[in-house]
């Protein structure tokens, strides 16, 4: 591969290498051809340093006018595809203009460096951040290497976190409590609760709680919505009886959640939900929807 | 069911087996290659197939066992995992992953049981965290499962005391409280099968219901097994939270069954000292829940109990065990209006059982009870209904067999009253174990008012109570019955003679109503047994003056009379006869000549008036004679009739031969050894020539008439008499009657037309061998004999 590769690129290859690349967490991120690869992994307010090395091949020379590395953040939204927002662009100049012979290495270092949005693979919308190298060339085009890098942001656990507890029913028909301990998890937390059934006339043959998330892109007139269920837990199995309490324990951490994102640069939001179903013996449904926010607690381990 | 749906039932358990299989082969693989991820993926494929709700229990059954046996391998592959590093904790958690709930708690319970062995945590909270998440199944028969399925893997688990799982964060209360809490959420469930699914399909279901039983039973079991459930716990905790369910279930076959599996799993000592909190729940339960079986269970068991060793009736008497049982019963009863008369016989019966046991004292006891049953059945009249009946025949047997006495039943006066709704015929059989008992233990009854008493109990036997029942009567029964009631008359004794004749005149009382087909069995018997009050009064006598006692002979003689007369309805003359005889005899012994006189006369007066037929004749001639003969009371005008009569009789019968025995028989009459008054030698030869006389023409008739002469027998007989009175020194009889009346028969034997008799024979052969063998002994006797020549 990377030999006919190499047969269409000109000139020189260039690598990345971070400071602390051994140490450093490495994530995987799914690219966009499907495949999945290992990426190091930045919070913001991180230092970003390591080195540049460039090396012609085989013994060319490589005339340029000036190399430099960008920190990219962008948001990449696929229904207008090709149109990147950049929301944050850092550039350092690694070279002046001139004739490389042989290998070169460059350090870079961008300080603390703000890195407000997480990466993010949506279904509608993508941001992510890439250390673009660009070796400028005139007339023959210039060489541009891509590495991406993962963000994530961790938050304390929320001061205040009430539970959820509410009463929905249809009259004469359904009532029922439903209690989750908390409105806000963190993406490895667990979801306990209990549903009490208040009144039931219904013949109901099970209850799910779902996990769905809520993606929109875009503002105004222009907004898509698309939402996602990405758990379907089964509560409970039979027919429950006034009185009845149901408990709920969900453990978060075999999805794959990301924190509630509000608006993030005005491009898009993702949103969490908790979604009880309670389906009938003639598989009507009845739901109630309850968003929760959800935020990345440091990992200890 | 149609058959139809008992073969897609097939099919579809057959798929459930193969899923499981499939998917066991899977998880096998998965764990020898120690992929738990695999594992933990294909066990939760596997157990998917209890998901079903096409199979009826019994099929669900089959398809859980396979899962069963597939989950035991799993539980090992768990508990090696942990050996290998592999964190329960996170275990437990990475099971509950799985997106359906039945197979998440099946897979969480097999954890949970690794998890408590492992003790990294307290057993109790893993086991409340197990019973708190199965409520995640409300469908009764998978709940069901899946709950017995977690008191099965935790059973061995509970921290018990003496449990390796007990610490001092998990004491007993709170393996009690699991167990309970289980118990609790299964019946509910199997509680709400009934109400679940179309009405029509109710019997179906309580079919389904009752098969399942056992699975909720079996929580009480696991109870029952805790070891640290002392009786505190049990008063405190166990009892009432297990009660609190039954009551508050409101469901019939959950209340019955549950009731009985208390009963029939803990201790007998522990319901007996909570009897008030256990019967205080009967009267709570359903109308349609069967209370008396359950309480004749548990006063089965506690009668069981007491009957095992006397040192636990202490306990029982503590506990005022039959006063709270006694009222108990009674709320019951009240509660449920409707209950059959049978339901409360059973009920009381049941009681009585207990009390004998427990109170064998309390006689008082057994009279209440049987009068709280009388109350219950007043106005209820005789029972139709064959069970009802049958319960009352246990009721009233119960106290015989304890007592092996009749006394005691006699002296309950509940025990007639229970008696009479009792309908004829089972009246009559119970009057016959009333009889039987009494034979068997040959108890006697010595006072008038116990015999009393008695009669009025065994009054079907003395009586017809219904003149419609003749048709249905078997000849056969009524002998035997009849038999045992004259037996029962012959053990009536006291030796008080006042007192005894009390007894008899009760007896006779009761006697003369039964009617024609009675009296010749009971009649007999009475008269026995008031001859023998009367033979023992004669001995009595020597030491007794004589007024106060002779009182008694002559009113007993009276009665006898009376008694007799009763017999001339029936008729039966010649057993009338026999017993006016044998009253004459004790007359005579008693020196009441009026009295025998008196007898003898009836006796005459029956063999003239009733006794026609000639065999019988014969026979009551025979008896009169031998009766006459021995009387010696009588002054010489009384037996000059008497003895006159009785000769007149005998010439008067109709046969010859039968003339002519009863007349030499009749010599008897006037030569008494021992009686000197009775020497007449005069009439004794008269008698002896009448004899000749009548079988000289009863030989001639036989000549006439068959045209041989008859047998010499009758001459050998009366040769006989001839010997004897001869010997006996009657002057009358000389040698020369002697020596012709052997000639005569001699002659009689040669004769041509003789017809061959070798009894004829034997008899003059074995006469004269009589004959010499005197004369060979000497003496005065042989001087006599040695004049006759032969």
């Amino acid at each position: 591969m990377n030999y006919i590769i190499g047969a269409f690129k000109p000139a020189c290859n260039i690598s990345i290498t971070f400071g602390d690349g051994k140490s450093r967490k490495q994530v995987p991120l799914k690219k966009e051809n499907g495949q999945t690869v290992m990426v190091p992994l930045f919070q913001s307010q991180e230092n970003i340093a390591g080195k540049i090395s460039v090396e012609p091949v085989s013994g060319k020379k490589v005339e340029h006018n000036g190399i430099k590395v960008e920190l990219l953040g962008q948001i990449e939204m696929y229904f207008d595809r090709g149109n990147f927002y950049d929301f944050t662009s850092l550039v350092r100049e690694l070279d002046v203009p001139g004739e490389i012979y042989e290998r070169k290495t460059y350090p870079f270092e961008f300080s603390t460096v703000e890195m407000p949005y997480e990466t993010y693979n949506g279904v509608n919308v993508r941001l992510r951040y890439i250390l673009k190298i660009t070796v400028s060339r005139g007339y023959a085009g210039s060489i541009v290497e891509y590495q991406d890098f993962v963000v994530r942001n961790y938050s304390p656990p929320p001061s205040i976190n009430n539970s959820i507890k509410m009463e929905v029913g249809i009259e004469d028909c359904l009532h029922i409590e439903f209690e989750y301990n908390k409105s806000k998890y963190h993406l490895k937390d667990v979801i306990i609760g209990k549903i009490y059934f208040l009144l039931v006339r219904i013949k109901i043959k099970n209850m799910d709680l779902e996990i769905r998330r809520r993606e929109s892109t875009g503002s105004g007139a222009n907004t898509h919505v698309e939402t996602e269920t990405l758990a379907k837990f089964e509560l409970m199995d039979g027919a429950p009886v006034r009185g009845e309490s149901i408990p709920i324990r969900l453990f978060l951490s075999p999805y794959e959640l990301t924190p509630t994102y509000r608006n993030i640069n005005n491009k898009f939001s993702v949103k969490y939900y908790l979604n009880l179903v309670l389906v009938d013996e003639e598989d009507r449904r009845y739901f109630k929807q309850q968003e929760i926010t959800m935020f990345r607690l440091e990992e200890t381990s | 069911m149609t058959p139809n749906g008992v073969e897609d039932e097939e099919k579809f358990l057959a798929s459930g087996i193969a899923g499981i299989q499939q998917n066991a082969f899977h998880m096998h693989r998965a764990l020898d290659s120690n992929n738990l991820k695999d594992a933990l993926k294909y066990s939760a494929q596997m157990l998917s197939e209890l998901r079903t709700s096409r199979l009826s229990p019994h099929k669900y059954y089959e398809l859980y066992m396979r899962a069963f046996d597939e989950l035991r391998k799993l539980e090992m592959f768990f508990k090696e995992e942990t050996k290998r590093g592999c964190s329960i904790v996170e275990l437990y958690e990475l099971v509950q992953h799985a997106g359906n709930i039945l197979p998440r708690l099946y897979l969480l319970c097999t954890v949970g049981s690794v998890y408590i062995k492992s003790k990294e945590a307290p057993a109790k909270d893993i086991l409340k965290d197990l019973v708190e998440m199965c409520r995640g199944i409300q469908h009764p028969l998978r709940g069901l499962f899946l709950r017995s399925y977690l008191s099965q893997v935790s059973k061995d688990k509970l921290p018990d005391i003496g449990s390796e799982y007990e610490g001092d964060a998990d004491t007993v209360v709170d393996a009690v409280e699991f167990v309970l809490q289980n118990f609790t959420e299964m019946n509910k469930l199997w509680v709400r099968m009934q109400h679940q699914g179309p009405a029509q399909e109710k019997k179906k279901r309580e079919k389904e219901r009752s098969e399942l039983r056992d699975l909720v039973g079996k929580n009480l079991h696991v109870l029952s097994q805790i070891e640290g459930i002392d009786l505190e716990m049990y008063k405190e905790t166990v009892l009432p939270r297990i009660l609190e369910q039954v009551v508050n279930c409101k469901d019939e076959i959950a209340q019955g069954y549950l009731m009985d599996c208390i009963i029939q799993v803990f201790p007998d000592e522990y319901h007996l000292q909570t009897l008030e909190t256990l019967l205080g729940a009967c009267p709570q339960l359903q109308p349609s829940v069967d209370i008396k079986m359950v309480l004749a269970r548990l006063m089965e068991r506690l009668s069981n109990y007491a009957a095992l060793s006397t040192d636990v009736l202490p306990e029982f008497f503590q506990v005022e065990a039959f006063a709270k049982l006694n009222s108990a019963i009674g709320k019951v009863i009240e509660a449920q209006e409707d209950m059959p008369t049978a339901g409360v016989v059973t009920l009381y019966s049941s009681l009585l059982t207990f009390t004998l046991h427990v109170h064998p004292d309390r006689l008082d006891y057994v009279d209440q009870i049987l009068g709280a049953c009388v109350r219950k059945l007043s106005g209820k009249g005789k029972l139709k209904d064959s069970i009802a009946t049958k319960q009352i025949v246990a009721l009233l047997s119960a106290p015989l067999e304890k007592y092996k006495d009749i006394d005691t039943a006699l002296k309950l006066s509940n025990y007639p009253h229970v008696m009479e709704h009792l309908d004829d015929t089972t009246s009559k059989e119970m009057a016959n174990v009333l009889v039987q008992t009494i034979l068997k233990n040959k108890t006697c009854i010595s006072t008038d008012e116990k015999v009393e008493a008695l009669f009025e109990l065994m009054k079907g036997l003395i009586r017809d109570l219904d003149e419609n029942l003749h048709d249905e009567f078997d000849a056969e029964d009524f002998k035997e019955e009849q038999n045992s009631v004259s037996r029962l008359i012959q053990m009536l004794h006291n030796d008080d003679p006042e007192e005894m004749l009390k007894i008899i005149c009760t007896v006779k009382k009761h006697i003369v109503t039964g009617g024609p087909k009675r009296l010749p069995f009971t009649v007999p018997p009475l008269i026995f047994n008031s001859l023998k009050l009367v033979r023992r009064l004669q001995n009595q006598d020597e030491n007794a003056p004589e007024e106060e006692t002779s009182a008694i002979p002559k009113k007993i003689f009276q009665i006898l009379n009376q008694i007799i007369e009763a017999l001339s309805s029936v008729p039966v003359p010649e057993l009338a006869l026999r017993l006016y005889l044998e009253c004459a005899e004790a007359a005579n012994d008693s020196d009441l000549e009026p009295v025998a006189y008196e007898f003898f006369t009836q006796a005459y007066i029956l063999y003239e008036e009733e006794i026609s037929d000639s065999k019988a004749q014969v026979t009551a001639i025979q008896l009169i004679i031998g009766t006459l003969q021995r009387m010696h009371i009588f002054g010489v005008e009384n037996r000059d009739t008497l003895t006159h009569k009785a000769t007149g009789y005998s010439a008067k019968l109709l046969k010859k031969p039968d003339q002519c025995k009863a007349v030499y028989s009749c010599s008897h009459l006037f030569w008494v050894d021992d009686q000197d008054s009775i020497k007449d030698g005069e009439r004794v030869l008269l008698c002896l020539k009448r004899a000749l006389r009548i079988a000289n023409a009863a030989q001639q008739m036989s000549n006439a008439t068959r045209g041989s002469s008859g047998s010499v027998l009758l001459f050998i007989e009366i040769l006989n008499k001839y010997l004897y009175f001869y010997e006996k020194g009657v002057t009358q009889i000389t040698v020369a009657s002697i020596q012709s009346l052997i000639e005569l028969i001699t002659t009689e034997m040669q004769s041509e037309n003789k017809t061959a008799d070798p009894a004829a024979d034997a008899l003059l052969a074995s006469t004269l061998r009589y004959i010499q063998f005197q004369k060979d002994k000497g003496g005065a006797v042989g001087e006599k004999y040695e004049s006759i020549k032969s």
